[in-house]
Order: C-alpha cells, then sequence, then structure tokens
C-alpha cells in the first residue's frame, strides 16, 4: 500500500505531521512544480533530505557552513574523489582537521535548511517509498519532526490563512456593488488587472486561475487582496434553510461530544443483538 | 413494526451506493443522475437525493440503511437523513487524499447532528493506492475510541464487517436490559 497524493490535497505539514505520529521509516518523494526532492525517515525521525539541484555531498555542505574555504573543498575533492561522505568525514576526523560535533551540527542544518524550503511546495505530487532508505554513505542525522513542524508551520501561515479565507475557489466572483473606491482610482498590478478582467458570475475562481496560468497560491492572494480591498464579492451559493441541529444540541464553542460522552442509542440491547446475528448470517 | 436506521456518509464517490447495494435486500432506491458537472465527471453517475437500502431482521423489525447524496450542493439532505439514527458509518475513498479534509467535514457536521456512535470505513482498500486504515485515522484525526475499519465495499463479507463494527460498538453503550 502506498501513500500517495498532491500536495494541493495533502501539504507538506499533514505528511510530516503522519510521518510523525506513526513513527513511520521509509523515504518521501516529492516532485514540486519546479523541482524535486526526497526525505529520509527513520521511525519518524528525519535523518536525510535532498533537493534537486543542490549539491549535497559532506564538503560542500562544510563550504557552506564556513568550515571549509573552496579552496580546501577543491583540495578534499581532488583527494578523496570516489569516497563516500562517510569515508570523508571519518578520515577528517580522525586526521585531526575537523571535529565530530562540526559534521554534526553542519549536515543537520543543512537538512533542515532544505526541508523549509519544502515547506512553501503548494503543489505537486508525492508519494511515500516504506522500504527505501537511499542514504548510503551518506551521514544521516536524527530530527524530532515536531520542531520541524513548528518552524514550518509557522512559515506557511499565510498560505493557510489564504485557505482558510477562501476555502473554495469553485465559486464564481462578481464585482462589488457598492464598493469603496472606484476601480479607476485604485492601483492594480497587471496579475490584479488580469484576475479582474475575467470577474464575471459565470467564472470560477479556479477558472480565472487556469485563463491565467496561475497557481492556487497565486490566485488566492490576488483574491484575498482584491475581497480585502472591497472591490470584489464572492457569489455564495444559496444556503440550507434549516438551521444545524448542532445550535441545539451544543451550544458554540463547547467541545464536541467524545466517544466517551457518546449518546446511549434509544434501543435495547436485544435488539442490538438481533441486527448482529442477523447479519452474521447475510 | 419497529424500523431502525443506519446512515451510510462521506465525500462524492467514496463508494457509498456501491455499499448499500452490497447487502440491500432489496436493489438500493437511489436517485442517480447523470453527472453534468465536469470537475466531478469522475463517474458516471452520481447520488443527488439518497440512497435507500433495507435488511428485514424478523416480523418486527427492519433495518434500513440510508445514504447521503455525495455532492454538497444536497447537504441540506443530511440533517433530516440522520434524524433518529442507530449510528452511522463514515466511507471515505481510501485511493483519493483530496477528499480527506471534506471527509473530516462530513464526520464533524453529523457528529454535531446526533451524538451517536460511528465508524470510519477506509474504502477502496482492493485498490493499490489505497491509504491503509491506521493512516486515515491519523489524518482524518479520528478520536480514540472510534474504530477505523477497512472496507470494500464491493465485496459482500467486507460490508457485513463494517456493519457489524459499528454495531459492536453500538452495543458497548446500550444498557444490560
Ligand atoms: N475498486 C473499488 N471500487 C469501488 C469500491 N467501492 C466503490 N467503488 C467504485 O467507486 C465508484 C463510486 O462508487 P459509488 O457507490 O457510486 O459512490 P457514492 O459514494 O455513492 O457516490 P455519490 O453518490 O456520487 O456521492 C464506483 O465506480 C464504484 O464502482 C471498492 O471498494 N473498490
Ligand atoms: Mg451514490
Amino acid at each position: 500500500m502506498a501513500l500517495k497524493g498532491r500536495l494541493e490535497d495533502f501539504g507538506i505539514t499533514q505528511l510530516l505531521n503522519l510521518i510523525n505520529l506513526a513513527r513511520k521509516t521509509g523515504t518521501l518523494y516529492l516532485e514540486g512544480a519546479q523541482k524535486n526532492s526526497y526525505l529520509c525517515f527513520r521511525e519518524g525521525k528525519l535523518i536525510y533530505a535532498a533537493l534537486e539541484g543542490v549539491e549535497d555531498s559532506l564538503p560542500v555542505i562544510l563550504q557552506r557552513a564556513n568550515v571549509f574555504t573552496a579552496e580546501q573543498v577543491r583540495m578534499i575533492q581532488t583527494n578523496m574523489a570516489g569516497r563516500t561522505d562517510r569515508d570523508i568525514a571519518q578520515v577528517l576526523i580522525t586526521s585531526g582537521r575537523l571535529q565530530q560535533q562540526v559534521v554534526v551540527k553542519s549536515v543537520r542544518d543543512a537538512i533542515l535548511d532544505l526541508v523549509y524550503q519544502i515547506f512553501s511546495w503548494h503543489e505537486g505530487q508525492f508519494r511515500f517509498e516504506p522500504s527505501k532508505l537511499p542514504v548510503q554513505g551518506k551521514i544521516t542525522t536524527s530530527i524530532a519532526l515536531e520542531n520541524v513542524i513548528m518552524e514550518g508551520s509557522r512559515r506557511v501561515k499565510e498560505w493557510e490563512r489564504l485557505q482558510d479565507e477562501l476555502p473554495d475557489l469553485d465559486i464564481p466572483l462578481k464585482f462589488a456593488e457598492r464598493p469603496t473606491t472606484p476601480l479607476r482610482d485604485v492601483n492594480l498590478s497587471v496579475e490584479e488587472w488580469r484576475v479582474i478582467s475575467f470577474v464575471n458570475p459565470s467564472n470560477t475562481i479556479r477558472q480565472i486561475a487556469q485563463f491565467n496560468n496561475m497557481s492556487e497560491l497565486q490566485i488566492r492572494k490576488i483574491v484575498y487582496s482584491l475581497l480585502q480591498a472591497g472591490l470584489v464579492e464572492i457569489i455564495r451559493p444559496p444556503r440550507p434553510t434549516v438551521a444545524p441541529a448542532s445550535a441545539r444540541q451544543v451550544p458554540e464553542g463547547m467541545p464536541q461530544p467524545t466517544a466517551a460522552q457518546m449518546q446511549r442509542p434509544a434501543v435495547k440491547r436485544g435488539i442490538v443483538q438481533k441486527l448482529i446475528s442477523r447479519i452474521r448470517e447475510l | 413494526m419497529q424500523t431502525l436506521k443506519i446512515v451510510v456518509t462521506g465525500p462524492f464517490s467514496s463508494g457509498k451506493t456501491e455499499l448499500i447495494q452490497s447487502v440491500s435486500e432489496i436493489d438500493v432506491v437511489s436517485t442517480e443522475r447523470k453527472i453534468s458537472q465536469e470537475a466531478e465527471r469522475i463517474k458516471q453517475q452520481t447520488t443527488v437525493a439518497m440512497d435507500f437500502g433495507r435488511i428485514t431482521i424478523d416480523d418486527e423489525l427492519i433495518l434500513y440503511l440510508f445514504g447521503t447524496p455525495g455532492q454538497r450542493r444536497f447537504d441540506f439532505m443530511w440533517e433530516i437523513l440522520s434524524e433518529g439514527m442507530l449510528g452511522f458509518v463514515v466511507l471515505v475513498d481510501s485511493t483519493r487524499p483530496e477528499t480527506f479534509r471534506e471527509a473530516r467535514r462530513i464526520l464533524d457536521t453529523f457528529r454535531s447532528y446526533s451524538p451517536v456512535p460511528y465508524i470510519v470505513a477506509a474504502n477502496k482498500q482492493d485498490l493499490s493506492d489505497a491509504w491503509p486504515p491506521e493512516d486515515l485515522r491519523i489524518v482524518l484525526h479520528v478520536e480514540p475510541g472510534v474504530k477505523v475499519v477497512p472496507c470494500v465495499a464491493t465485496d459482500r463479507e467486507s460490508v457485513k464487517e463494517v456493519l457489524l463494527e459499528l454495531l459492536y460498538s453500538i452495543l458497548e453503550l446500550v444498557d444490560e436490559e
């Protein structure tokens, strides 16, 4: 059984949460809009990450961390061509040129840096392969996901706020009946004008994005700012007339009943037992 | 004559009609329509009012299975259908993570209608893309004590198991006589 899907539907935060809670071991492969990446986990902890276009050999990581100069890195690469990162680290540490803690910290920082970049991916495909851990010869680390999720979510707050403000893209927009400012007095960007030009009760927000080749994030940002500015309004589908029973049963703001608090069904035990034996013999 | 009711709910195309069909002794009285909206054209037919299946228990007792319509624009039907139910099944298409958020929303809505026992059925477990039930429990934030069971709605034995699990949950809450 493979876990796969689209990041649009199931985001990085949710994936990391799942991997953390289920203590999964394996590799999460991501195909983003621009790049590919993979993240490796052992028992729910992040141990490795790679991102297309980001060189991840140990000498280069150490150079980025200002541990070695470019010159030193070139020497290491020439002298130890073909060796794995583990071998290189071992040689450098045993020869006293490098401290183990420095390697550990640099690798950890490099991996976190990649992961936080990936948090901004809201489009693409993902796939979790439980059996794979492509980390041979690599220096791995072990990072608790809770912290990664906290920090990463802080960075995606904006996206989520947009998602909340505008949960449904399959609704049309119309021009505000009484705009606070006439359109001609508003300074709009080219992108905003492109969206404005499609505002019409027969176009949904999603269609407008498609006409303009915009990503969900882009269209959300623009529509959100147009809504905030009071230039356009959402055409809401008619609401059901029945008041939700929730208003009667669970006062607003009160916690929902938990399993333990569930109401006793208004039925006799013998009847439930009859149902059970009848269904068993179906 | 006493009639009892179990509601089968879940997102669009999760397999509600199929599940009821698998155990009902009558042909499911469902109000299927050809799908018109492009966005939702992933299958030919959809339920527009409700599904309705029946299992006769004995001379005095009938169990009705009601399936909710999957598309959001019919959700005014939900509360009416949930009136007086014994319990409910939230059916999820385990191969379509894009529907999980909706499944969670439906679950919350039904729970707010009536605090009766319910279970989550991770449907389409016969497909290789299906997410396992344990993972669905996590992503749907199913509370501890509520079962998340595997399901293949096209397989009668599997559907029986789902209904039985719900009935066991109900039994736990019913007083000794
Ligand atoms: N492979 C597989 N296919 C299934 C299963 N259950 C349902 N399907 C298929 O999934 C599709 C949707 O099933 P339906 O029973 O129409 O779903 P529904 O929940 O009633 O859909 P709406 O009424 O439109 O909301 C149909 O093509 C079914 O044949 C299953 O367990 N396994
Ligand atoms: Mg149906």
